[in-house]
């Protein structure tokens, strides 16, 4: 491991107030203490409603919340639109999961019958279905190889026609549990319903964002390789167990 | 089929299954497909009528101590005491209860309610009483959201005939006052203005999580002034509390493991002063409360080859948090053991949500259970040190308990994991609970 510090990363976590079911703050830890191991200096930001929008971010994650939150936060997510797709077309990585992976489509019909506007990151809408989605689940990509969480949802996914997944289902049901995609991806930009948390069990997503985000402003991401013999071992278990 | 009838049936399974060591339920659920009715007309004869406790965390001890708070001033109380919470587990204890003329010899029934059965229980049986705990993030792959529990316990506050004893500070509780019948009433139990940032609510736990000075609430629910409390938890010493109790201080010995047990000690006691009405006698029921001891798995001691042993249950974030919380990590030796059994919740999301810094100083010494490489993977991230990791639980306990030394040990398990190191606990020596 690197300990020599190669330079700083900064990550800013999107909404954590109203966005954090489910352990997905395990992604942004898992992103903040990969990047120290390979030796950069990590600071991270909150971003939440109303807050002044951060002058610089190497990299974008924000999580799950339940139905209300996603109320709170569509409005200000309509608001930083902009600078969002900016960062995206330049290359900047993001993860969004669950909720907000939903709000970064271009609508979301709840259960309850309400439209929420999304920012139209991805070509994709989502409607509320009759049902949870809820159990282990595994994909495959790819660039990822194969990919384990856990996912709880109602909302069903449908990408347009030239909308690319992140994954293909192999067990579990995914965006809409029929068409056999999972999430959905565009320039550096991963949405996806795993939980798990995704990034603790996926060290080759996580890698893959910090690389990115490294690269896009122009420098060379670390050849050391971490220690992942506890995700590996995890990534094998969960495989074993029922849905 | 005639009612007597119903119920010597049901005695005589639940004596033929206690004969085969069956499960607790088994008998209630003959009696609950033979006779539905049978637990809603057996409670409605109570004089002191029905009292339901509920919530995400801490039902088992609260209904325990507000059993005893109640038994102290002479009441006679009938409770689902085996932990089976279920309408037929109620049905089961009241078959358990009653005399050979099908009599249920008690003045009120205290009774623990998973909140996904609460509500299926209050559409047969009204509660006079109910005490709602909290909502904190539970077994979501049963359940959802946190807003659908929320909307589960509005249930048995709508309800409730009497009065609702509800925790004022967790906000989603708080907020149920709103759905309570228009002729029943609200009471309350809270912490002093010092203590909460000690049970911070699911909404507050993030910041909380990554340790910033400024505790906020929801940014959809501003911190707005609250109502006042019939027992407030006003601090909290090595082992005992004092306790506001309509206005006049108190000091409680209590000897139960965890800050969140003296929290639903106040729980207890305020619904306990609710039930009693006139005739509580608020100096011995605090005194009472040095009696409590802890519930099944919640903080039991139990020695082992001369040491003590502690099982601590850990179902979700909050738990866990409270529970680490609660002692100084380099005192002890440490083993986690995570499955992921329905009963335990299939989702391990939940570990993320917990914050293990405390366990830094001093390690951990072994992880185990079905997921026992997910419970390694957190720790390491949070850089806390992992001695060993072994999924088989008799072998991991047994390695654990051959490390420890002259420490004593500690065990956080999950509900499955409980149950089985429990049993293998019991192989290995003779269990005692101190």
């Amino acid at each position: 491991m690197n300990q020599e510090k190669v330079g700083s990363l900064d990550i800013v976590q999107l909404y954590p107030r109203d966005m954090n079911i489910y352990g997905d703050w395990g992604n942004t830890l898992t992103l903040k203490r990969r990047a120290e191991r390979y030796g950069y200096e990590v600071r991270v930001h909150d971003y939440n409603p109303g807050d002044p929008w951060p002058d610089y971010a190497d990299l974008f994650v924000g999580g799950g919340g339940q139905d209300s939150g996603q109320f709170r936060v569509a409005e200000d997510l309509a608001r930083v639109a902009p600078k969002l797709h900016e960062a995206a077309s330049a290359g900047t990585p993001m993860l969004v999961i669950c909720g907000l992976y939903q709000l970064f489509g271009r609508e979301f019909r709840t259960g309850g019958g309400e439209t929420l506007r999304g920012i139209e990151m991805f070509d994709l809408e989502t409607v509320g279905g009759p049902e949870r989605l809820i159990g282990n689940i595994v994909t495959e990509s790819p660039e990822f190889g194969t990919i384990i969480g856990y996912e709880n949802h109602s909302g069903l996914t449908t990408l347009g026609p030239d909308q690319a997944a992140m994954a293909t289902v192999v067990s579990g049901a995914g965006n809409n549990g029929e068409d056999g995609t999972e999430g959905a991806r565009t320039h550096n930009v991963l949405g996806s319903y795993l939980h798990g948390s995704l990034l603790p069990k996926n060290p080759a997503v996580a890698d893959f964002l910090l690389r990115t985000a490294v690269e896009t402003r122009g420098d060379r991401f670390p050849e050391a390789s971490l220690d992942d013999t506890y995700a590996e071992h995890a990534r094998g278990v969960a495989q074993t167990r029922p849905r | 089929m005639s009612r007597p009838l119903v119920r010597l049936l049901g005695q005589g399974v639940r004596w033929a299954s206690s004969l085969r060591g069956g499960g607790s339920a088994f008998p209630g659920l003959v009696m609950e497909k033979l006779h539905p009715a049978f637990v809603a007309e057996e409670l409605a004869k109570l004089p002191h009528g029905v009292v339901v406790i509920s919530g995400t965390n801490g039902k088992t001890t609260t209904t325990k101590m507000a059993v005893q708070l109640l038994r102290s001033q002479g009441l006679r109380v009938f409770t689902n005491r085996t932990g089976s919470n279920f309408v037929r587990g109620v049905a089961a204890s009241l078959l358990a209860e009653m005399n050979a003329f099908g009599r249920l010899d008690a003045d009120v029934a205290v009774l623990e309610l998973d909140e996904a059965h609460a509500v299926h229980f209050v559409k047969q049986v009204k509660p006079r009483y109910a005490l709602l705990l909290n909502v904190m993030r539970d077994q979501l792959d049963r359940f959802g959201e946190i807003d659908t529990t929320r909307r589960m316990l509005s249930q048995v506050a709508k309800a409730t005939t009497g009065t609702v004893v509800l925790n004022r500070e967790d906000p989603r509780i708080a907020s149920l006052a709103d759905d309570v019948a228009a002729d029943a009433t609200v009471e309350w139990f809270g912490l002093s203005d010092a203590l909460r940032p000690m049970f911070p609510s699911d909404d507050d736990m993030r910041d909380v999580l990554r340790q910033t000075e400024n505790v906020e609430l929801d940014s959809a629910q501003p911190s707005v002034a609250r109502p006042a409390a019939d027992v407030v938890l006003n601090a909290v010493k090595a082992n005992s509390v004092d306790l506001d109790v309509h206005g006049q201080e108190h000091t409680a010995t209590i000897d139960l493991y965890g800050v969140y047990n003296q929290y639903n000690a106040a729980a207890a006691l305020a619904l306990a002063l609710q039930v009693l009405g006139d005739s509580a006698d608020v100096a011995s029921l605090v005194d009472e409360l040095s009696r409590v001891t802890p519930a099944f798995g919640r903080g039991e001691t139990v020695t082992v080859e001369g040491k003590p042993l502690q099982l601590l249950l850990v179902k979700n974030p909050a738990g866990f948090r409270l529970s680490l919380a609660s002692a100084s990590a380099d005192d002890y030796a440490t083993m986690i053991a995570i499955n992921d059994a329905y009963a335990d919740g299939r989702d391990v999301s939940w570990l993320w949500d917990v914050d293990f810094d405390s366990l830094r100083a001093g390690g951990v010494d072994i992880v185990s259970g079905v997921r026992a490489w997910d419970m390694a993977l957190r720790l390491d991230y949070d850089l806390v040190e992992v001695g060993s990791v072994d999924t088989d639980l008799e072998s991991a306990l047994k390695q654990f308990i051959a490390g420890a030394g002259d420490r004593p040990m500690r065990i956080f398990c999950t509900y499955t994991a409980m149950l089985s190191l429990r049993k293998i606990l019991g192989g290995m020596t003779h269990v005692d609970t101190i």
